[in-house]
């Protein structure tokens, strides 16, 4: 399953990612994930036909508690740890560009 | 014996008694601290003045009469990865260098309610992802036992802070081993639950289906203790598990009869340190010696567990750690001027080497064109480790094997190299893949006087078992009371 990793795979996965990567950790990324990539493929020996797959090794379903109203996290507390804040929003750089 | 050498057990009973008070203990917890943690490096944050206080309060209460919990006066040390309010919780991130939790975790608020003292935070990995302790983003933890030598990881600290008698209990989190490989490297003893058995509440994700809060102490009686406190029932985690609260400290001296061991052939096989294999063989003898039978059992997919693990694990944590932001907490880059270069630059800047490869692989797994090669076909081999455990536990009933292949590798010796990293974690990570309860205790010494640990794995929730099993092998060994002997000692 594995082609060898490209600087660009990196690069593009980096992107999906949102992570900001200097040239040189495309480098080192490239070659260290590719070769842990090789590694993983040892999983193709194993036969998994007709095995579902185990996502929770201690399965919970449909968990149901009262419908009882309880304070939420006080504004002030949940805007206490932001970076740019003006005591009622979140403060974030523009989204739209300009006109 | 002083204070900070004393079990669990010693000081609740020397608490009790009024031959010393929980002010007494803390303060020579913190005069430990002060001699020994510039070399050691065990802690990120130490709350002098919020332990004393609270040292002070439940002497207050002892004295009055009042009802007490059954930690009350102890002093507890708390992975950076559980949030506590009124302390840093920075998860050793520079991510998360300003955080101060708005709450307190489902099992920090367990510790207050026992009336614990909670001294400080604990070193670790990075968002718990490593297997040193070199991944913190502040400082290297050493380990107490020769300070070239890396303590193990995640959990690196609350391990050393145990081993170096700072404190006498600690908490961490085990998502592949993070609680044992260190309490093994450490020669302490450390345990991880079953899932869903401690509430994960404001523990910082890294990877949901795997994380678990657990216990560290000298012995195997200090850990039962801590457990019986941590464990039970919260619903603010949709995962944990409303079971009964065994009372592990009531029953952790009582041997099992007729105790059924099973032993993995080929884990004493290639790539296995001569002393490790020579110190877990001697530990099956002490059983054998104390009425087990030591049985071969078969776990055929265990040599996919790290294949498995590192697809599993990154993936998770991919997601989990999408919240770092730069908006609602964290660091922001602020030479951004637009939304998505500032959460790319505020990540890329934020986040450690070990933090972006996992993000980098889990993406990579999950992303279309991949999910099925690589995350679908991890989880389903994923089923067939859980089936092997089922089967081999309808004969045995406890697996033992090595904790790690080696004693603590040398600080340096593996980081430039992630794959062999990863593959020192080879058997731990089945318990967590498994989602079953394990256990390090300390079981010798290598030829370089550094500490061996045999890990113990049972069925989901057998933890008792679990504890009794590991009390047996040490009321027959003296390996649990060998000390680090520190600088300043």
């Amino acid at each position: 399953m594995t082609a060898s990793l490209s600087r660009e795979d990196v690069s593009a996965v980096a992107v999906l990612a949102r992570l900001q990567l200097s040239p040189e950790e495309v480098d080192v990324f490239t070659s260290q994930l590719g070769q842990i990539l090789e590694y993983v493929d040892i999983l193709n020996e194993v036969d998994t036909t007709d095995i579902e797959p185990l996502a929770h090794p201690i399965p919970v379903t449909n968990v149901f508690r009262d419908d009882i109203v309880t304070p939420s996290l006080p504004r002030e507390a949940a805007l206490s740890n932001a970076p740019n804040t003006d005591g009622k929003y979140f403060f974030v750089p523009q989204i739209l560009e300009e006109q | 014996m002083s204070l900070t050498d004393a079990t669990v057990t010693t000081l609740l009973a020397k608490l009790q008694s009024g031959e010393t008070s929980s002010t007494e203990v803390t303060e020579a917890c913190l005069a430990r601290i002060d001699s020994q943690d510039t070399d050691v490096g065990a802690f990120l944050h130490v709350d002098r003045e919020g332990a004393l206080l609270r040292a002070t309060q439940v002497d207050e209460k002892r004295k009055n009469g009042e009802p007490i919990g059954p930690l009350a006066g102890l002093p507890v040390a708390v992975k950076d990865v559980v949030c506590t309010t009124g302390m840093p919780t920075t998860c050793a991130s520079r991510m998360l260098e300003t955080f101060q939790p708005p709450y307190d975790a489902g099992a920090t608020e367990r510790l207050l309610a026992a009336d614990a003292v909670i001294v400080g935070k604990t070193n670790l990995d990075e968002f718990a992802m490593g297997s040193s302790n070199e991944n913190s983003a502040y400082h290297v933890t050493r380990n107490p036992w020769d300070l070239t030598r890396s303590p193990g990881g995640s959990s690196g600290g609350s391990a050393a802070a145990v081993a170096a008698q700072m404190v006498p209990l600690s908490i961490g989190s085990d998502t592949g081993g993070s609680i044992r490989q260190p309490a093994a490297f450490c020669g302490v003893v450390g345990l991880k639950p079953t899932y869903g058995r401690v509430s994960r509440y404001g523990l910082v994700a890294y990877a949901s289906s795997l994380d678990q809060i657990g216990p560290f102490a000298t012995d195997v009686t200090g850990v039962a203790t801590l457990l019986e406190v941590l464990a039970g029932y919260d619903q603010r985690d949709s995962t944990c598990i409303d079971a009964d609260v065994p009372k592990y400290r009531e029953t952790v001296d009582k041997p099992i009869d007729g105790l059924r061991i099973g032993v993995v052939p080929e884990h004493f096989e290639e790539g296995l340190h001569p002393d490790v294999n020579k110190a877990i063989r001697n530990a099956l003898d002490v059983y054998k010696a104390a009425g087990a039978s030591i049985v071969d059992i078969e776990l055929p997919h265990s040599k996919y567990v790290v294949a498995v693990y590192y697809l599993v694990a990154p993936s998770e944590a991919s997601g989990n750690l999408a919240r770092y932001d730069g908006v609602h907490y964290g660091y922001r880059a602020e030479e951004a001027q637009n939304l998505i270069p500032m959460y790319s630059a505020s990540r890329g800047q934020g986040f450690g080497d070990e933090v972006k490869r996992r993000i980098m692989l889990g993406t990579y797994a999950l992303s279309s064109g991949y999910y099925d090669a690589y995350y679908l076909k991890a989880l389903k081999v994923r089923r067939l480790i859980r089936q092997d455990f089922d089967t081999a536990f309808a004969d045995v009933d406890v697996i033992a094997s090595p904790v790690a292949p080696t004693p603590a590798f040398k600080l340096g010796e593996l980081i430039d190299n992630p794959l062999e990293m990863y593959l020192s974690d080879i058997y731990t990570l089945g318990a967590n893949l498994a989602g079953i309860p394990g256990i390090s205790i300390p079981a010798g010494l290598s030829d370089d006087g550094l500490p061996i640990g045999l890990q113990l794995l049972a069925r989901p929730f057998e933890e008792e078992r679990l504890l009794r099993a590991a009390r047996m092998f040490e009321s027959a060994t003296d390996w649990h009371t060998k000390r680090a002997v520190l600088n300043h000692d």
